[in-house]
């Protein structure tokens, strides 16, 4: 693989991971407080699948870094300081009430199913493989979110509201959920990501005018990977002080 | 001292068909359909294992029972291999595993070939009076694998085994 691949490639599993692992956090946020049993259930699962999916993309930089696989995730995740990290900033945001999770999980499950398809066509095979094993399990959680967003939007007043309103807050982040490296636009590595856009709003734009949704005016944020917003750095405070108390434990 | 004899295919086999899965002890790992290949290559034991959810932790509890058990048998040189392709499939789970989950009270998945959008279109069928007057109630359980659901003939809560 020619050098710039590579650093590209590293590039777009670090961001596929940090993604991963970030929405992770803020669905573990919801256990003990979810509002009502099978949410909180609900939620901790999709935590642990996603923290399971940022491990599987972890594991596939750590053999391209020739990184010992048992401790390269657990360092990259509880190590690095938030300048460091390739989330979208949408998933950093703090988790927000009810209707703000559930829809900003819609949209990421909506995306992500998208981007997968796209990847699992990429030409560095364990990368597409993961790929498709990742986008049959998404499916439950697309299943669960799209459910949840159809009641609130279609729900009471008050439901309706606070849904839109995190529509509102939302949607102007989203297109970065489609930028996995900072060469936006093009293809990477020969994948498209502007045809897995169009395929995600082709479905999800019906589907929020079918919730009695509308889409806020002005220009989506133009955002950069290696720029965050001042929520990350709380929330690795937190993810990370275990791991800090005592680097040499084991577990 | 004396020298265990060289492993054979067969016993590695027949070890492995000894080993549970952690999550739901009524199964094997061969009977989930998990172990791909068993192989030896001068003097080296390989397993290929296809991992069920991917964020599964039993995952690392049945890799080092694996290769424990392995040890114990005289294996000194062991390569766990995990393989995502193809990704695992409910369908992958033997007959016997599916009676052996009807029979700890959780509803096998229906055979899908592949077309999951269908299989999750169709009711669980109830493990305890066989009705498929039935209803999804979570699709997230006390495992990742699991969703709960309920049936409405004999009024008794249940859980699926998800069709992946």
């Amino acid at each position: 693989m020619e050098t710039a691949d590579l650093k590209t490639l590293r590039e777009t599993l670090t961001s596929l991971a940090d993604d991963e692992l970030i929405l992770g956090h803020r669905d573990s946020e919801w256990c003990g407080h979810a509002p009502i049993l099978e949410e909180d259930i609900a939620f901790a699962n999709l935590a642990l699948d996603e923290i399971g999916h940022a491990n599987l993309w972890l594991a596939l930089l750590a053999r391209l870094e020739d990184a010992d696989p048992q401790s390269f995730a657990d360092r990259l995740s509880f190590w690095r300081e938030a300048a460091d990290f390739r989330c979208a900033q949408m998933l950093e945001l703090p988790r927000g009430d009810w209707a703000f999770s559930i829809l900003r999980h819609y949209l990421f499950d909506a995306a992500e199913i998208e981007r997968l398809a796209a990847l699992s066509q990429y030409s560095y095979t364990p990368l597409a493989e993961a790929a498709a094993k990742i986008q049959t399990e998404e499916l439950y959680h697309l299943r669960h979110t799209r459910l949840w967003v159809r009641r609130l939007g279609l729900g009471t007043s008050e439901s309706h509201q606070r849904l839109q309103a995190a529509l509102n807050q939302l949607w102007p982040y989203t297109s970065q959920l489609f930028e996995l490296t900072n060469k936006p636009g093009g293809p990477v590595l020969g994948v498209d990501f502007r045809q897995a856009r169009l395929a995600w709003e082709a479905q999800v734009l019906p589907f929020l005018a079918e919730c009695e949704l509308s889409l806020p005016q002005g220009q989506p944020l133009a955002l950069d990977r290696q720029q965050h917003s001042p929520h990350l750095a709380v929330l690795l405070a937190e993810m990370q002080s275990v791991a800090r108390l005592d680097p040499q434990a084991e577990w | 001292m004396k020298q265990n004899p060289p492993l054979s295919n067969e016993a590695i086999w027949q070890l492995l068909a000894e080993i549970k899965d952690p999550e739901i002890p009524a199964v094997s790992l061969l009977e989930m359909g998990m172990i791909r290949q068993v192989g030896l290559a001068a003097g080296k034991v390989i397993v290929v294992l296809s991992p069920t959810f991917a964020g599964c932790p039993a995952l690392q509890v049945m890799q080092a029972e694996i290769e424990q058990r392995l040890r114990q048998a005289g294996a000194s040189a062991i390569e766990l291999r995990l393989s995502f392709a193809p990704p695992w499939s409910t369908d992958w789970i033997t007959p016997q595993g599916r009676q052996k989950l009807r029979d700890f009270g959780l509803a096998p998945p229906p055979i899908h070939a592949g077309r999951l959008h269908d299989a999750l279109q169709q009711p669980a069928i109830c493990p305890y009076c066989g009705s498929t007057h039935t209803e999804v109630k979570n699709d997230f359980g006390p495992t990742l694998c699991r969703a709960i659901c309920y049936c409405h003939n004999c009024q008794q809560p249940f859980e699926q085994f998800k069709p992946l």
